[in-house]
């Protein structure tokens, strides 16, 4: 085997990306193709699988192997190319209605078969490729040309659908912050097991700056908090802020007021098996709270497709019969001479 | 065996077992079915059972069946049987009209009492005059007590001790047709073989049935069958279902892929998938997706690995499967779905068989979508059609569907295993392209297929998916002449098949003034009327498709012989508008049925006769 080391521009196809300009999908497909080069990724030994919509596009622009498929069922697809040859590295690139609306299905069964895969739902809250209507992650009262009076639905939380389904991998992180979507997308695929990434990306056309409440980047500091393993959950331009469990719930604190310390800051503890605090974490929204970035749940299982293989292997050490032939002359049979 | 005098010598005979669902009457249909075959009878068998798991006991609605034909020359489980075997008043009920006049009807006489007969919905407390059933021969045998009479001493409760009255039936038979009681007992002291006491119950149960026949020797006549002479090698009995499986294992085998299924339970589908789960040791993946969407397209995205991706499946999950078969067809991937066709709509009748999912194959998706479409015809041959399904699917690169129906499903026939070198090899289309000038949809001349490179080989990353794409590269392309060509294509590679796939073969009378043409699982019937009919002297010649898309190269040549061609299927028409479509320069007549049932012979026979009538 050589030892090339690919550049993040190897990983880009020959075909001209067709995002609209200013879409979040630009920034999140250098961060992939980053990613990729940094954890020493061959092109060959990637697969990309998308549904349909506007991120599933994604697959066309990347110099690996790839399959573009239908809607919904990229999570279905993609557990077929993991299991049929662990070898692969396997991204599935989906959207908020790829994922969660018409593939909710294939979504959760597969986080909670835990194959080792990396889920990348681009959650824009807007069905954008048929032009602007509400997804299942649209706000309640959301207005879009299908919902002109307000959505009546509540939307899924992505993390908490993870989480419910499961999941032993999810984090957070937002288109415009390239570092940060490296850096969860490089840790979603060293996790073995099925890994979900939400971004926060932004639909220039359909539903412009929908995440600028938070990712706006005078109040970023204050309104999300970047959670690392280990760590404590301080947060806030001036670091004063962080979360406290209070009553068992979470709570903003700031430190220094009301006999607060660093010390009752609660530390971020991914690995815990107890998904309990991970999906406090997970649901925690602006205003009453910042948003977690970063990875918030990230915990060691059995992966589907390593039992499946031990599986067969055990069998097969322990059977007598070893091919076709001998299996039909196994058993129930007479011969006629 | 101490019997003289009333031996009857016979060709072939059916008999029919059947119970309350919960009466063991499967299990107990097919060991005698083992027994016959390993005797050296031809056999085929067709199981009869509700579609509830356990409907109210003793009533019509929970009547299980299982009918074996055996003997000399069997092609189909028989229109009638010859013996029936009833558990109890609704099994009678349900059966006497499956029977030959004449035949022997044995019933457990303990469970014809007041309630019984009630339950069964007798109005009367003889059924025999209520049901007019006078022409046949009753044999009344106390099973019940005497089952408990037989394990008395042995401690079981009464439950335990009456789940073993199927072997008492089931003794009395083998005395019936002479048949040596091994194979069934080594069966039980196998099966039982933890369960001491239940082992000795049902073994003691069986040669109680056995010996009740010497009692009743004086008055009832036994038969004699004698085996068929079959060709050297080694035999089994396989149902369809098994023989779906087992062709899916040795075309992996045969073609060195890693197979992989992705299915989903549906009725009578599922014993395949449950077969292929049990063979780990033949390496098989097995994913049982978490609905029939998530079956076909983890196979699809298998064989995009590099797997014999393949999917099983019955009518509504072929419909669920629709718009994935496209993806195959435009990916241009290997892919095999079998549909055990059962009956429709909708969910229909799902125990019971039918041919009326054809065009749904044929042409059940959005776009011009052309798809291999193969019928198996017996229950042994879906394992050679599941294996050529296969070699199509890879070699030319293309989604192959693969039609059984419940009658094959669930029959069984005695199958010889095959040599290695009795079916063709299996040549994966792999690229003899150079890395950089390697092109995705770069096709062979000869069957015009593109070639498959599997992820993970370097040099040859390549993008697929359901857009369009440009004829050569394989990019994107919403370019108008491209896409005419891409479709033109796609045809043009189904037709392609019809080089490697056999010519129709016609039997019977073929100097004949009709032709009687079928497909798929009718095929045991209609040879058998044809057959019938030309030892009767009558002209009636027989054709049976197979393949089903493309059509045999010389089918015009067979159809423009015939001044009658009557096309018999199980469903309203379907074959025939599709020869129609095919041929319209024919006229076709057809016979259709939909009731659930196979056809018989005797109806087929009527048919054939009134059309030669005129």
């Amino acid at each position: 085997m050589s030892n090339t080391q690919y550049k993040f521009t190897d990983f880009k196809s020959e075909l001209n990306v067709r995002w609209c300009p200013g879409c979040g999908d630009h920034a999140i497909l250098n961060s992939v193709q980053k990613s990729m080069a940094e954890l020493n990724y061959k092109p060959e030994d990637v697969v990309v699988v998308s549904g349909i919509g506007c991120s599933s596009r994604f697959t066309y622009y990347m110099n690996t192997y790839g399959f573009h498929t239908i809607h919904g069922r990229a999570s279905a697809i993609a557990s077929g190319v993991k299991s049929a040859n662990p070898k692969l590295n396997v991204w599935q690139i989906t959207g908020d209605g790829d994922a969660l609306a018409i593939g909710g299905n294939h979504f959760i069964h597969t986080v909670r078969r835990n194959i080792d895969l990396n889920m990348i739902v681009f959650n824009n809250q807007i069905y954008g490729l048929t032009k602007g209507q509400y997804s299942p992650t649209s706000s309640h009262g959301f207005v879009s040309k299908t919902s002109p009076f307000g959505t009546i639905e509540p939307p899924f939380r992505p993390g908490e659908l993870t989480l419910g389904a499961r999941g032993n991998f999810f984090a957070r992180a937002i288109d415009r912050d390239l570092k940060l979507c490296q850096e969860v997308f490089k840790e979603a695929a060293n996790h073995k097991g099925s890994s979900v990434v939400e971004v926060l990306q932004n639909c220039v056309i359909y539903n412009d700056n929908t995440h600028n409440m938070i990712a706006d980047k005078n109040h970023k500091a204050d309104r999300t908090i970047k959670l690392e393993h280990g760590k404590p959950m301080i947060f806030g331009k001036e670091r004063d802020k962080g979360l406290i469990l209070d009553n068992m719930n979470l709570k903003v604190a700031k430190i220094g007021e009301n006999g607060v310390t660093e010390k009752d800051i609660l530390v971020h503890d991914a690995k815990s098996n107890n998904n309990a605090l991970h999906l406090m974490l997970a649901n925690m929204e602006y205003p009453e709270f910042p948003v977690a970035m970063g990875v918030i749940r990230s915990v060691d299982a059995p992966t589907y497709e390593k039992q499946m293989e031990d599986q067969i292997e055990s069998v097969q050490s322990q059977s007598k019969v070893k091919n076709f032939y001998q299996l039909a002359k196994d058993g129930d049979v007479w011969e006629v001479k | 065996m101490g019997k003289s005098s009333k031996v009857i010598e016979v060709e072939k005979l059916s008999v029919r077992f059947s119970g309350d669902s919960g009466d063991g009457m499967q299990l107990t249909g097919t060991l005698f079915s083992h027994t016959s075959a390993a005797f050296g009878n031809d056999i085929s068998t067709f199981p009869d059972f509700p579609a509830d798991i356990r409907a109210p006991q003793g009533t019509i609605g929970g009547v299980s069946g299982f009918q074996v034909h055996f003997g000399k020359g069997v092609a189909t489980p028989g229109d009638k049987t010859d013996v029936l075997i009833a558990m109890n008043p609704a099994a009678l009920k349900a059966n006497a009209k499956h029977m030959k006049p004449g035949g022997t009807i044995i019933t457990d006489s303990d469970s014809f009492d007041k309630k019984g007969l009630e339950k069964a919905g007798y109005k009367t407390e003889n059924p025999i005059t209520e049901d007019k059933l006078e022409s046949f021969n009753f044999i009344e045998a106390p099973i019940t007590s005497l089952t408990k009479e037989a394990v008395q001493d042995l401690g079981l409760d009464n439950k335990s001790a009456l789940r073993s009255k199927n072997m008492f039936a089931l003794g009395l038979v083998y005395w019936l047709f002479n048949r040596p009681l091994e194979h069934t007992t080594e069966f039980i002291r196998s099966k039982f073989a933890a369960k001491e006491r239940v082992m000795t119950a049902n073994l003691r149960v069986l040669e109680a049935g056995y010996n009740y026949g010497n009692v009743i020797e004086a008055v009832t006549p036994s038969y004699h069958i004698s085996p068929t002479e079959s060709k050297k090698g080694f035999y089994r009995n396989l149902n369809g279902n098994k023989a779906v499986a087992w062709g899916f294992l040795m075309a992996a085998e045969k073609s060195g892929l890693e197979l992989f299924l992705g299915s989903y339970p549906i009725t009578p589908a599922t014993e395949i998938l449950q077969e292929l789960a049990e063979r780990k040791d033949m390496g098989v993946k097995v994913f049982q997706a978490e609905d029939e969407i998530a079956g076909i397209c983890t196979a699809l995205g298998a064989s995009f690995a590099g797997d014999l991706g393949v999917t099983t499946t019955s009518g509504p999950g072929l419909a669920l499967k629709t718009e994935a078969i496209g993806l195959a067809v435009m990916a241009e991937l290997p892919l095999v779905v079998v549909d055990v066709q059962r009956g429709g709509p909708s969910t229909g009748l799902p125990t019971k068989t039918e041919q009326a999912d054809l065009l749904q194959a044929l042409f059940g998706r959005n776009g011009e979508s052309p798809v291999a479409v193969i019928a198996a015809s017996t229950p042994v041959n879906c394992f050679d059609y599941t294996y050529y399904a296969c070699k199509i699917a890879v070699e030319h690169m293309i989604p192959v569907i693969v039609l059984t129906d419940g009658f094959l499903a669930n029959g069984t026939q005695q199958w010889r295993v095959p040599n290695e070198d009795d079916f063709p090899d299996i040549t994966i289309p792999k690229t003899k392209q150079k890395p950089e000038e390697f092109k995705t949809y770069l096709r062979s001349p000869e069957k015009l297929n593109r070639d498959w490179v599997f992820p993970g080989t370097p040099g040859y990353t390549h993008r697929i998916g359901g857009l369009e794409k440009d004829s050569v590269t394989g990019n994107i392309s919403h370019d108008g002449p491209n896409h005419q060509k891409m479709v033109n294509l796609r045809q043009e590679k189904l037709d392609k098949i019809v080089d490697i796939i056999p010519d129709l073969e016609v039997e019977g009378d073929k100097d004949a003034d009709l032709l009687v043409i079928g497909w798929g699982g009718t095929y045991g019937h209609l040879y058998s009327a044809v057959e019938e009919m030309n030892k009767e002297n009558k002209k009636v010649a027989f054709a049976h498709f197979n393949y089903i898309n493309p059509l045999p190269n010389n089918t015009a040549d067979i159809l423009k012989e015939y001044k009658n061609i009557v096309v018999c299927e199980l469903n309203m028409g379907q074959f025939a508008n599709y020869l129609r479509m095919k041929h319209p320069e024919y006229k076709y007549k057809q016979y259709n049925k939909v009731q659930g049932q196979p056809f018989t012979v005797k109806e087929l026979k009527d048919q054939f006769i009134k059309i030669l009538e005129g």
